[in-house]
């Protein structure tokens, strides 16, 4: 299942005019807003945890998954136990905690810890691995029917914004993004932790002999990221019938983010999603047809002009 | 004609000057050492008359053909070869591996690199490198588990498979210990001497420099502070001030004396 | 240096050989189709594992897979080309030409970028098939059996029959060539290059050009599988052929082969197929499952995969 149609990306506006321009423009940005801000969410963990622990975790997806399943369960079982549509939003905290929790320390400890010697690209085999073992576990665990879990996105109205309504819940995601970009900026920037976790992201070594608990911190920061996965699939889940296959998407265009935006930079992720977000937004309304790929051009375009994405830390010279 | 000559050399990595006006002109079959303390720019020039580095301003010419601006193998390819600090060598490979890949090369471009590797008389003469560097018992040893003396011998033997006319060593003997840098060298030097090509080596200690070259180049903070042969080199006063130290004694033929071979006490 | 009288070549060909007459003889339908399909994905597990050896992994190799799969198929579909000798070598040409030019942009890139790169080239393909009505975007479309120097069969069986001989054939042919391709100087760059590739830009060789070189061998070799896939399916479909999982697969049965000889991803291949069937019977909503485990069962215990064990039971004898 597509989130991206889950958002309901408007599809292309029919008329001329400039007012009509003018709604279509709004409409474009608002829409890549949109996406751009469920993308930061989704893959804002990711780049923090390769940043932290050069790890690509394919099983990002999963925590994406197991986040809008639990919570679209969570939601409804809240629900029908009678409680109102606004206080299920409670439920999405919960599950992305839990998921966060539960599953970063269970993959951190029991197979991460023991790989962090291996070459990079074979530690993407690994979560690639485990991807697809947590996918049957999910499956096992839900079944195979989809969840409506709509209830926060009915509690909040909607409204119209150049032409279009709009569900006021989706608008919330941009004020969420925003804020979680706001309060990583300062836990990295002005907390000792962060100073910690900066430290660490440039030169494990270094940090190690400086006597930084580097497992601890890897553990944390697993669980931060998985946290912040779990999350972004926990607040779409209200918007789309959650079902099999829900995580394969993203995970690919995860990987467009954070490589668009230098692996490892928590700006360069905020870069990347408003790239692709726009992209796509732009795509769905003017260029149908590349909707898809246009995100993986960009990708790459970037790859052959910057490798290293566009904001990556610097790396020391080999010889 | 000179064989190698380096015309205002310089480099720069931002603000750091790395190398200014290098001057140096190399004849032919010359044994040449270079001398500095670390971050002299010893490994730099080095690097920019292999093609590694660019030089900021300045022109390399071999055998009189401007080189300056090409890439690595190209250079390897006209005659100019190097060995490394740290040995570099294909870990995981046998010693007799590593020699095929080293001829496989020399012998093999565009489309002769097609062919077999191992052909006609390809493994004695692999023997004969192993032979005359004296490594033939550690041949089928992997590169990785070799003493360290053991892969500097096999790393040079590799640059001299394509018989070059100039070879650069960087620190032959660095990482190896005080009794066996001799070994090492009288091994390579002699080879090398018999092959007649045109050696220049970065070194730190001046009983080796003393013993094997004919002319010394002492290099201070990216220049050229002297150019001479090893007598005159080695007492000489800005070379004692910023290179060797003010004490240094001669190691005596046989003599068990420690030989204290200072480095600058300027950085 | 390895001492002992080659056997891979005459292995090879018993070993294929006896496969395509046991085909033809005595096993059963279901045995062959099982080792058709593994026979042609092992083509294109080959050229990885060359790449693999010269310490590159793609991600994105069902783009040559798909495209030499697309091709035999539009081949047919539009133009009314079934002939095998004709259609198949036009795909590989199609996969070849490819590899050669996205070849001079990824040939400067190591490890994890490389990875992605190749991922995000895929998944342009990917996302242009999807949004191609012509050619059915997400459901595909049919490919009619080939007929072989014009001859065809009314009964579908025999066709299978012909072209799983006739695929046991190419395979053999495949694999001594590049089992000699590995005899040669540009082979023995694949270990050299990985261990250092300063040094063997000292020695004289151009990398990138040797890089280039075993891009355009592996393109062509999974145009030549996808296309053969193709065939032996009667289908083409881009979740099947070009979608990123795809590629996870074909780098999992790479993992799974073992990089010890060309003969290794057959026999891996047949193993995956088999694994994967049979999970999928028993098993449906756990196959993933099995295949994750093993996979990381294999990356722990096994890094060097099946092939390894193969090494260990005929244990070989230094002169």
């Amino acid at each position: 299942m597509n989130p991206a149609v889950g958002l309901n990306l408007q599809g292309p506006i029919a008329g001329g005019g400039t007012g009509r321009a003018m709604d279509l423009f709004i409409t474009i940005v608002i829409d890549g807003l949109e996406f751009s801000s469920y993308l930061f969410i989704v893959s804002v963990g990711l780049t923090l945890i390769f940043g932290v622990m050069k790890i690509l975790n394919v099983a990002h997806g999963n925590f994406y998954a197991w986040g809008a399943y639990s919570a679209a369960y969570l939601i409804g079982v809240w629900s029908e136990s009678g409680f109102s549509d606004i206080s299920t939003f409670a439920m999405i905290p919960v599950a992305t905690i839990g998921v966060g929790v539960v599953l970063g320390v269970i993959l951190e400890r029991t197979l991460l810890r023991h790989m962090y010697h291996r070459d990079e690209v074979v530690i993407v085999l690994a979560t690639f691995a485990t991807f697809l073992i947590l996918e049957d576990i999910l499956l096992l665990t839900f079944g195979v029917d989809p969840y409506f879990a709509y209830q926060p996105m009915v509690a909040l109205d909607a409204v119209e914004i150049g032409g279009i309504i709009r569900d006021v819940y989706k608008l919330t995601m941009i004020g969420l993004a925003i804020g979680i970009g706001v309060v990583l900026w300062f836990v990295l920037t002005q907390t000792k932790w962060g100073r910690l976790l900066t430290a660490v992201i440039y030169d494990r070594e270094m940090a190690t002999t400086m006597g930084v608990d580097v497992s601890m911190v890897y553990l944390v920061t697993f669980v931060i990221g998985a946290m912040l996965g779990a999350l972004g699939g926990a607040y779409i889940a209200p918007t789309v019938s959650v079902a099999p296959g829900f995580g394969i998407d993203v995970i690919v265009l995860s990987f467009a983010v954070v490589v668009i935006g230098g692996m490892g930079s928590i700006p360069g992720a905020v870069i990347g999603a408003l790239a692709v977000g726009m992209a796509r937004a732009t795509a769905v309304h003017q260029f149908p047809e590349v909707e898809l790929f246009v995100v993986f051009v960009v990708m790459a375009v970037v790859l052959v002009f910057r490798p290293e994405g566009l904001f990556a830390p610097a790396k020391a010279r080999k010889i | 004609m000179a064989i190698l000559e380096a015309k205002g050399l310089g480099k720069s990595f931002g603000a750091v000057v790395a190398a200014k006006d290098i001057n140096v002109t190399v004849a032919p079959h010359e044994i040449i050492g270079i001398i500095g303390a670390n971050g002299a720019g010893k490994t730099t020039f080095v690097n920019m008359v292999t093609g590694y580095l660019k030089p900021s301003e300045g022109r390399i010419l071999f055998e009189g053909d401007d080189i300056t601006d090409l890439e690595p193998r190209t250079i390897t390819r006209l005659g100019i070869c190097r060995s490394f600090q740290v040995a570099q060598v294909f870990m995981t490979m046998t010693v007799f591996q590593n020699l095929l890949v080293a001829i496989g090369i020399a012998e093999g471009t565009g489309a002769a690199s097609f062919a077999r590797l191992v052909r006609n008389d390809t493994e004695e003469k692999v023997w004969e490198v192993l032979q005359r560097f004296q490594i033939d018992n550690y041949a089928h040893a992997v590169a990785s588990t070799l003493p360290q003396g053991v892969r500097k011998l096999l790393d040079i033997a590799m640059a001299m498979v394509a018989s070059p006319r100039i070879l650069l060593l960087d620190e032959p003997t660095s990482g190896i210990s005080v009794e066996e840098k001799f070994d090492l060298m009288d091994i390579v030097m002699d080879v090398l001497k018999r092959e007649q090509v045109t050696v220049l080596f970065v070194e730190h200690d001046m009983e080796i420099v003393a013993r094997y070259v004919s002319r010394v180049l002492a290099f201070y903070q990216g220049e050229i502070i002297c150019d001479a042969p090893p007598d005159e080199a080695l007492v000489d006063p800005k070379v004692k001030e910023f290179v060797i130290g003010e004490e240094y004694h001669r190691r005596d033929a046989g003599a068990a004396d420690e030989v204290v071979a200072g480095e600058a006490s300027h950085a | 240096m390895d001492r002992t009288r080659d056997l891979t070549m005459p292995g090879l060909i018993v070993g294929l050989g006896f496969c395509a007459i046991a085909g033809i003889t005595f096993l059963p339908d279901w045995l062959v189709n099982i080792l058709t399909i593994s026979f042609a994905r092992a083509l294109a597990v080959v050229g990885l594992m060359v790449l693999w050896r010269t310490g590159l992994v793609s991600f994105g190799h069902a783009l040559y897979y798909g495209l030499g799969a697309y091709t035999v198929a539009i081949l047919a579909k539009e133009f009314g080309i079934t002939e095998f000798f004709i259609s198949v070598p036009i795909a590989i040409l199609v996969s070849a030409t490819l590899g050669f030019l996205l070849g001079f942009i990824i040939r400067r890139y190591r490890e994890i970028f490389f990875a992605m790169l190749s991922l995000a080239f895929s998944m342009v393909l990917y996302g242009v098939l999807v949004k191609t009505e012509v050619l059915g975007s997400t459901d595909g479309f049919n490919v009619p059996s080939p007929s072989f120097l014009g001859m065809r069969s009314e009964d579908e069986v025999v066709n299978d029959k012909i072209l799983y001989v006739v695929l046991c054939f190419v395979g053999m042919g495949v694999a001594l060539a590049v089992h000699r391709y590995l005899k040669s100087t540009l082979g023995s760059l694949t270990t050299a290059i990985r261990d250092n590739e300063i040094r063997v830009e000292y020695l004289g060789f151009s990398v990138a050009w040797a890089i280039h070189v075993k891009y355009v061998m592996s393109a062509a070799l999974a145009g030549l599988g996808g296309a053969m896939l193709s065939l032996t399916l009667g289908q083409v479909d881009p979740d099947s052929m070009v979608n990123w999982p795809v590629s996870g697969e074909l780098v999992f049965v790479t993992i799974l082969s073992g990089p010890g000889s060309v003969a290794a991803p057959f026999i891996g291949s047949v193993i995956f197929e088999l694994i994967r069937t049979y999970a999928f019977e028993w098993l449906p909503h756990a196959w993933q499952l099995i295949v994750g485990g093993t996979l990381l069962l294999i990356i722990f215990f096994l890094p060097d995969g099946v092939w390894s064990l193969v090494r260990k039971l005929a244990p070989r004898k230094e002169a």
